[in-house]
């Protein structure tokens, strides 16, 4: 479990960074906090020849509040987020989503831009970041540009960022006075990925419903049907969910359908019980 | 002085060098030319090899290098057991996806690994039998074709129980499996070998639980005498049975040492050990229990398979499990008509090996869910049912079905004890009222009655190829008036440098800090067969005392003329020697006497000295039986089908407890490890043969979150066999949870109808079951 010969970039700037990612082809990857590559790369699965180490770079650390969001830089560890490096109510959940990440000792390296590039089906914050519908930001060699991240999300281990780009930030609506947040991640223990997950995002003051399911295989999904429920404040029934989630999942098994309905059924009797 | 020999719980010496991180195990050292290893290994389960094609620069070694080496084989006087031959790297066949087939070595691992890339072997794939089922079947593929079937070996315990059987008014039969574990300690298996000149001998630094044995091992496969072999056993992080046997990886290890005249070093990695070594625990069987109508069993039938996997292991072979087996199903039970037939089945997977309380969890498992099942069947409690079976303490010694004698013990109290720690009444009332979060709730017992000490009375039967005999230790009086204790057993985490230095105080008054130990070093310590089957302090214990009372003997003159009074006014305590009138004289003084002044000793002295070699071994070695009983309570979730434990007992007897904090932190990490196979544990393959849990993210380990706060009712009854009535605890506890939380599980879905008999509780598995027995009720409604 040692890893393929590879050359390794410390960049300097994020312009060398996407230069490098330019001129390097598929074949270079970003390493952020190494906790998706690292193993990868140590099983021989993933084997870039060149890795361009973005971890000093300044433009993409730091949180700032801005009219409406939060913007959160790429390399924010999961364990900055648990310790509240974002404030407020948003802070409070994106808080308690990254706690519930793997182990500290990931969660000190693992960062949100990190998960949001590898896309991992099963990760946390694809399927929490789509709920609270947050933006990318993203820098290569054509300049930036943002991507809602129902976009970005492409599929398993695919997202809509090309091989030349690089995930600066992530932009997240500020949560309003009423807001609530429903999350139900099942796994055999903590640490492990996500085999059924539920993110749920209501806010009764303004109407705003967002129903997710996650660890489906492929990328995090919306549940519109369940959505329209939830705005007019309905709770629908566990096999009403089951038959809307039956067709995003694709043929699910009845063991996954069921959790999935669970988890799915659980976030939503979160915020709806949570007054 | 306060007391702190036996049966005081004073912090283990060892701790400071391990808390500090100052351990050093064997991937510490350092050797200049040191050259690393990496194994090229089978992506087949099952496959003829074709031809292997070697890399123009680099060096790796293939089957045909090692000609010279003898293939691993393992004997065992057992009727119908057949002995495999092992190669150190597979010659004409792979028999399990992770078999080595050739060995690189560079200057780093990460250079062995890029070289193993550019060795090519050519297969033949062929079609792999996998579970016992497939391999037993007449037409089935074998993996040994010199063989006539797929069985290594047969072992029954047959006896006349039909007529018995028959006229029994209850009847309850259950299939069992317990899934295929890995033993996964922190650190994988290490050895580092080199040349040494001046000695003339190999020098290995392995993990190894039982250096002597393994220099046995080395001299049969390299053909040197055991003279020119040292075997040291630095640390070890973790050794639960792994690292007990000898595997090829090492002996090719030892092999290119000597080839190359230069350091070689190979460390197992976890990919390697969830492959190649998913190597424990996988038997299935089914019971048939025939009871009075009170549940009282009157005969009970047993039938177990052992999946061994592709080869039987040196020295104790892949018969052992089944041995173990049918000796202790019937357990603390007093069974008088017991009938246990076996079959040790060869499969396409790695070679099954003893893990921490070997074939004894399986045993237990069977047991104790059939306990259960019977207290079902006549609508009783299950602790009634086990009440009324149990051995009582007027019973003891008691000796068993089996033939194994129960020195001592009240598995009656047991019971009692950690059921009223866990208040059973409490639970049925919680369990009957409906719950906020529809979670369901459950309580299960499981018992179990231990083997400990196991000693050549047992082995002896058996005629494997090291047994063991009687355990010596060596004891030294240093000049400056400290004691160095030298043993042939290997401390990998049992406390030893701890506990033994305790017994030398208990029997010198000397403070267990000036009491140095040496152990894990063929070339430093008395033989021994090791740390294995809980018997170091039953038996290195023993000899500890045995060496340190004869130093006193050797101690006493010198003392009595330095305090001008009689060798048989003296005694010891406080770290001193003392006689009459408050005289006393320190160990320093008796120590400058005999080493640096001899010419102040009175004449007649023993020219022995102050070092000294003693044995031990109980006059009835036939075992000292250890005890617990296990209570779980769970909640089962019906959507997610995950368990949470919400309380859990142990009432366990070890008899003489050396360290009770040692024993304690013994149990736990011996339940947490249960508690594992009880529920997360598994070793998966595909159709093909193809391991599919690789990483720690797929193969789940119970971790802290997982592992309930344990509480431990711990009970002293003296074994009346043993030196200080000591019994092993090593391997206790992790016999047990896998019963006590199955059992647990299946009272809290007993109105769901759900009754599980296999290992890991998966939620996938506890789902499916909710599922199937819903099926079967619509099924079943008009
Ligand atoms: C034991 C363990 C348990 C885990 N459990 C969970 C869990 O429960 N839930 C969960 O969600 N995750 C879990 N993870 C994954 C963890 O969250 C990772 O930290 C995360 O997936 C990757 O972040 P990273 O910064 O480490 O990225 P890296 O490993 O450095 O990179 C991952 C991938 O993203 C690319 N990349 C990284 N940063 C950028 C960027 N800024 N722009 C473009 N591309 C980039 C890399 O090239 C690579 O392809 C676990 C990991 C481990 C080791």
């Amino acid at each position: 479990m040692k890893p393929a010969p590879f050359t390794y970039h410390r960049a300097a700037s994020l312009e060398q960074a996407v230069a490098l990612l330019a001129q390097g082809g598929g074949d270079t990857a970003v390493l952020s906090g190494g906790q998706s590559l690292g193993p990868m790369m140590n099983l021989r699965a993933a084997r870039p020849s060149q890795l361009v180490d973005i971890g000093r770079l300044e433009a993409l650390r730091g949180i700032s509040v801005a009219e409406g969001h939060v913007r959160i830089g790429a390399l924010s560890t999961h364990a900055a987020i648990e310790d509240g490096a974002v404030s407020g109510p948003l802070g409070r959940v994106l808080a308690r989503v990254a706690a519930g990440i793997a182990y500290r000792a990931v969660r000190n390296a693992g960062t949100i831009g990190g998960s949001l590039a590898h896309a991992d089906p099963a990760a946390d914050w694809p399927a929490a970041l789509l709920a609270l519908d947050a933006r990318i930001h993203l820098r290569g060699p054509g300049g930036d540009r943002a991507v809602a991240i129902d976009a970005f999300l492409a599929g398993a281990f695919e997202t809509a960022k090309a091989a030349d780009e690089v995930i600066v930030a992530v932009d997240v609506p500020a949560l309003g006075p009423t807001a609530r947040f429903g999350y139900v991640k099942f796994c055999r223990k903590p640490g492990e990925f996500a085999e059924a997950l539920g993110a749920v995002l209501y806010d009764p003051g303004s109407a705003q419903a967002r129903v997710v399911v996650g660890a489906t295989g492929s990328r995090a999904r919306r549940l519109p049907a369940a959505e329209a429920g939830l705005a007019a404040g309905l709770s629908p029934a566990a096999a009403d969910i089951a038959a809307l989630l039956a067709p995003v999942l694709g043929n699910p098994s009845a063991l996954v359908l069921k959790r999935q309905t669970a988890a799915v059924h659980r976030a939503l009797q979160e915020v709806l019980t949570d007054a | 002085m306060s007391h702190k020999g036996i049966g005081a719980s004073i912090p283990r010496k060892e701790d400071e060098r391990f808390l500090k991180g100052r351990g050093e195990y064997v991937g510490d050292l350092f050797r200049p030319g040191l050259l690393e290893v990496a194994f090229v290994r089978s992506p087949h389960a099952h496959a003829r090899i074709l031809g292997i094609t070697r890399p123009i620069k680099g060096i790796v070694y293939t089957a045909a290098d090692l000609a010279a080496v003898p293939p691993i084989r393992a004997q065992i006087n057992l009727p119908g057991y057949r002995a495999t031959e092992q190669p150190i790297l597979a010659d004409r066949k792979v028999l399990f996806v992770g078999q080595s087939v050739a060995m690189c070595l560079a200057k780093s691992r990460a250079l062995a690994e890029d070289l193993s890339e550019e060795v090519g072997v050519d297969y033949e794939e062929l079609p792999p039998v996998l579970d016992v089922a497939d391999a037993l079947r007449p037409d089935a593929p074998r993996l040994h074709e010199d063989r006539p079937d797929n069985l290594l070996s047969v072992l029954n315990a047959e006896a006349p129980i039909d007529a018995i059987a028959a006229a029994a008014p209850v009847h309850v039969t259950r299939h069992y499996t317990n899934a295929r574990q890995a033993m996964a300690p922190l650190e994988g298996r290490a050895i580092l070998a080199e040349w040494n000149d001046r000695a003339d001998q190999l020098v290995v630094h392995v993990g190894h639980q039982n250096p002597h044995v393994f220099r046995a091992a080395l001299a049969i496969a390299l053909n040197l005498e055991e003279r020119r072999i040292r075997i040291i056993a630095p640390d070890i992080g973790g050794g639960f049975g792994y690292k007990a046997p000898a595997y090829p990886e090492e002996i090719a290890v030892c092999w290119a040492a000597m080839k190359l005249h230069r350091p070689v070093r190979w460390i197992e990695d976890r990919f390697e050990h969830l492959t190649a070594g998913a190597s424990a625990r996988e038997i299935s069987g089914t019971v048939h229990a025939h009871a009075d109508a009170e549940g009282r069993i009157l005969a009970l039938d047993v039938d177990f398979a052992v999946n061994i996997g592709a080869y039987s292991f040196w020295p104790h072979t892949g018969a052992f499990e089944a041995v173990q087996a049918i000796g202790i199903i019937p357990g603390p039970y007093r069974i008088r008509h017991y009938r246990a037939r076996s079959k040790t089945v060869l499969t396409n997977k790695p070679p099954q090996t003893p893990y921490r309380a070997v074939a004894r969890p399986a045993a237990c498992f069977m047991m104790e869910l059939t306990i259960d099942a019977v207290a079902r069947a006549v609508g009783k409690e299950p602790h009634e049912v086990r009440a009324l079976n149990l051995v009582s303490a007027a019973e003891m010694p008691y000796a068993s079905i089996t033939g194994k004698l129960y020195d001592s013990g009240d598995y009656p109290a047991s019971l009692r004890s950690a059921l009223s720690a866990i208040d059973l009444p409490a639970w049925r009332l919680k369990q009957a009222a409906p719950r906020a979060d529809g979670r369901a709730i459950g309580v299960g017992i499981a018992m179990y009655t231990e083997h400990t000490g196991i000693s050549t009375n047992t082995f002896g039967t058996m005629g494997i190829a090291l047994m063991p005999g009687y355990e010596q230790a060596n004891a030294r009086l240093t000049p400056d008036g400290d004691i160095e204790v030298a043993m042939g057993v290997q401390n990998h985490g049992q406390g030893m440098e701890t506990t033994m230095a305790q017994v030398a105080s208990e029997v010198l008054g000397i403070d267990p800090g000036r009491v140095r130990l040496l152990h894990g070093d063929t070339g430093l310590t008395p033989y021994s067969t090791g740390t294995y089957a809980s018997r170091a302090m039953v038996m290195n214990g023993g000899a500890v005392a045995a060496a340190c009372e004869r130093l006193a003997e050797r101690m006493r003159p010198l003392a009595a003329h330095l305090m001008q009074c009689a060798a048989h006014e003296v005694g010891f305590s406080g770290g001193r020697a003392t006689g009459p009138g408050g005289a006393t004289v320190g160990f320093g003084e008796i120590g400058r006497l005999w080493y640096k002044t001899p010419n102040e000793l009175p004449p007649g002295v023993d020219p022995a000295g102050l070092d000294v070699t003693a044995g031990y071994r109980p006059e009835d070695d036939r075992g000292a039986f250890s005890y617990s009983t296990h209570v779980a309570v769970v909640a089962v979730d019906r959507d997610f089908g995950s368990v949470e434990i919400l309380d859990y007992v142990v009432a366990d007897d070890c008899g003489t407890r050396v360290n009770p904090m040692i024993v304690d932190g013994q149990v736990l990490g011996g339940t947490a490890q249960g508690i594992g196979t009880a529920l997360y544990e598994e070793c998966l393959f595909d159709a093909s043969g193809q391991p599919k849990s690789v990483t720690l993210a797929d193969y789940i380990l119970p971790g802290p979150t997982e592992i309930p706060a344990i509480r431990l009712l711990p009970t002293e009854t003296p074994s009346p066999k043993t030196r200080f009535g000591i019994k092993g605890v090593g391997e206790g506890g992790a016999i047990a949870p896998a019963p006590a939380l199955l059992n647990a599980i299946n009272d809290a879905l007993r109105a769901d109808g759900v009754e599980l008999g296999a290992a890991p509780a998966t939620p996938d598995r506890i789902l499916a079951a909710i599922e199937i027995a819903r099926g079967a009720r619509a099924g079943a409604a008009p």
